[in-house]
């Protein structure tokens, strides 16, 4: 139960942090799961050109950042339709992959770490945890954070600061591409190889997250494990439960949270939009 | 500020927002050429790139721009073909539009397309009815089945303020996995273990065009379902120019206050636009059902939803241009499939170009708009 739950957490929880600082910085990205699908793919396709698990990590992040980086010229320079420009990039993650799809040979996993009490896992599950709590002090506790905000709550305060926008509108979908990217290597890391669209909708699982999580890195990764936890396997055979209802659950709950019927969730101000 | 005169400001707005809804009819074909160029543009782009990609791989781009000719519009064979690919894009496409032109984004077009092809199999396999009868219940069910479906999203925004992008992206999900269990555990066709139902009804089904036109050979997969989707593509343009709803969801996109204003309850547009929005996504799914497979299969739909927006962007919103956008992706389906047997360049590289042209056609967009409006003086954010 443990493991598997981690497991699906996981990748989820790099993504949603992600998504988080692009989101904060009033960037709407649903191309999370274009970049965790290039992030993937790039670990696969690093780690077989170099035999190095850590060139293979680095080429996926890069991969995951490169896309993040063309939603950013795109949404923030060009004032494109940010959901738009989102689907787009997942159409294009799964056309690049399909094209380039390398004879589906085996990869070496991301080391694996024995903590007492814990069990072995990949050193990037208790990674997590660490940049969960980072990334909470960095928004709420600092000045830097203050900023990143500022850029998703309004569209004049950087300004009057004279700071620009863009700027922090730029780190945050790069964060978000770096991020859900790493998530991206874990998946295809835990299972040696790469598969057209393996991701299978986790970036839009990770979006759900960050929206049962109030936009906020401790809950948001929180929601994670809540909902790696409703796709665990086991629930549904030991409970004789389908496990269709089980695995849509999420998307239920995060439903219901949407509309305030349970709790409210509170997206920033100026979230998606560009002008004043 | 007083009453009165904040009454005036809003009637000097409503006025506004009036003329330019006017004059968008009225000059439309004075701004055809400004309309064209965006979409023509990113074409070009997509295929140079396509030709680029290919003369990196050593290939000549040549060779891959004269497949596309040929293997199109060859035979009449070919042509069938593409229109039957584009068939359910239309249908997508249209959906999109209608919800954008009330300023409403409907990803959900792939959820509701699955639940309107469940429902229309259903019918189709359920009721005994002659085939006059028959086939408009299933066409009916299916576009009510998508219509529920996409008015939940409208219902939670209107009531709750809830975006309905967020929304229709999880009912997606919850269609795909409501639709797998259906087919796995309930409706699967018996002593089968493919995820699908068993076959609908003859009296269900929509003939193929290859029985009425013995020109065409008896494989082509072309049917009247095209003949619906270049029909509700005329409906919707009436509806959406000519008639008194087709105008309160223009001017709730346009202008939500001023809708407000003028009497029209945006909610409750919001809410039929989404339902409207839905039941046409729906007829894709009875095309597949009743105009091509005969039974409801699980994961039919090869990302038409998803198509459907880049058609409509494509067709900007257009009903007509969204007829022939989806003509061109079925082409480009059709070709991707040609290319990688005769060319052997693998499809996703259509796909990849898919995406890229989606965003060039929203990046295109703003700086064209950027330009028009810097050459006519007015500044941004005004």
């Amino acid at each position: 139960m443990i493991p598997s739950t981690l497991r699906m957490a996981t990748p989820l929880g790099f993504a949603a942090l992600g998504g988080i600082y692009s989101e904060r910085a009033g960037i709407i990205n649903l191309a999370l799961e274009g970049m965790m699908l290039m992030g993937a793919f790039g670990y696969v396709v690093g780690t077989q050109a170099s035999g190095s698990v850590w060139i293979g990590l680095l080429v996926g992040t890069g991969f995951g950042l490169a896309l993040a980086l063309l939603h950013a010229v795109a949404t923030v320079t060009f004032h494109a339709e940010q959901i738009v420009t989102g689907v787009g990039i997942n159409i294009l993650a799964l056309g690049i992959t399909e094209y380039l799809l390398p004879t589906t040979e085996q990869v070496g996993g991301l080391p694996h770490w024995k903590v007492p009490f814990m069990g072995s896992y990949s050193f990037v599950v208790y990674l997590l945890p660490v940049l969960m709590v980072a990334s909470h002090i960095l928004l709420f506790k600092t000045p830097w954070g203050l900023r990143l905000r500022a850029a998703g709550e309004s569209t004049e305060a950087l300004a009057t600061l004279s700071l620009s926008r863009a700027k922090w509108q730029y780190i945050g979908v790069a964060l978000s591409g770096i991020l859900a990217g790493i998530g991206g290597c874990f998946l295809a890391s835990e299972v040696h190889y790469f598969t057209k669209g393996m991701t299978a909708g986790r970036g839009y699982l990770a979006l759900a997250a960050i929206i049962f999580g109030n936009w906020r890195p401790l809950s948001g990764i929180a929601a994670c494990f809540l909902f790696g936890f409703a796709t665990a396997l086991e629930l549904a055979n030991r409970w004789n439960i389908p496990v269709q209802l089980l695995n849509s659950l999420p998307y239920i709950l995060t439903m219901v949270v949407l509309a305030g019927l349970v709790g409210t969730s509170r997206p920033p101000a100026n979230l998606g939009k560009m002008k004043s | 500020m007083s009453n009165f005169s904040r009454d005036i400001e809003k009637t000097l707005n409503i006025q506004k927002v009036f003329a330019t809804l006017s004059r968008n009819r009225a000059s439309q074909a004075k701004h055809l050429f400004v309309n064209l160029i965006p979409p023509l543009l990113a074409l070009a782009g997509f295929f140079l790139l396509c030709g680029l990609v290919l003369q990196i791989r050593g290939q000549d781009p040549l060779e891959f721009y004269t497949i596309i000719l040929v293997s199109g519009f060859a035979s009449l064979d070919d042509i069938g073909y593409v229109l039957f690919n584009a068939t359910p894009l239309i249908f997508t496409g249209l959906a999109v539009a209608i919800g954008y032109k009330s300023g409403l984004f409907n990803i959900g077009c792939e959820g509701q397309l699955y639940i309107a092809a469940f429902a229309a199999a259903w019918i189709g396999i359920h009721l005994n009815l002659p085939p006059f009868l028959l086939i408009p219940f299933c066409i009916g069910g299916a576009m009510i089945a998508g219509a529920g479906w996409g008015a939940i999203p409208g219902l939670l925004k209107a009531r709750y303020g809830a975006h309905e992008v967020i929304n229709t992206i999880m009912m997606n999900f919850i269609a795909f996995a409501l639709m797998n269990y259906l087919v796995t555990s309930v409706y699967q066709e018996p002593g089968q273990m493919i995820p699908q139902t068993q076959q609908i009804q003859e009296a269900a089904r929509l003939p193929r065009l290859a029985f009425l036109l013995p020109v065409l050979p008896q494989s082509n997969p072309l049917n009247m379902s095209f003949f619906l989707a270049c029909g509700c593509a005329v409906c919707c343009y009436i509806f959406l120019t000519y008639t008194r709803w087709g105008y309160e969801l223009r001017l709730v996109g346009n202008a939500r206050d001023a809708a407000a204003y003028g009497g029209i309850n945006p909610s409750t547009v919001t809410i039929w636009v989404m339902a409207l929005s839905g039941a046409v996504a729906g007829l894709a799914g009875v095309a597949e059902v009743m105009g091509y497979r005969y039974r409801f299969l699980d994961n039919f739909s090869s990302g038409w939803g998803f198509t459907g927006i880049a058609v409509a962007l494509l067709g900007r919103n257009n009903p007509f241009g969204i007829l022939a956008a989806a003509i061109l992706f079925g082409l480009l389906n059709k070709v991707a499939l040609d290319i990688e047997i005769l060319l052997e360049v693998p499809r996703g590289l259509f796909h990849a170009g898919q995406g890229m042209l989606i965003i060039w056609l929203v990046s295109i967009e703003s700086i064209s708009q950027k330009l028009f409006n810097y050459s006519r003086g007015v500044k941004q954010g005004d």
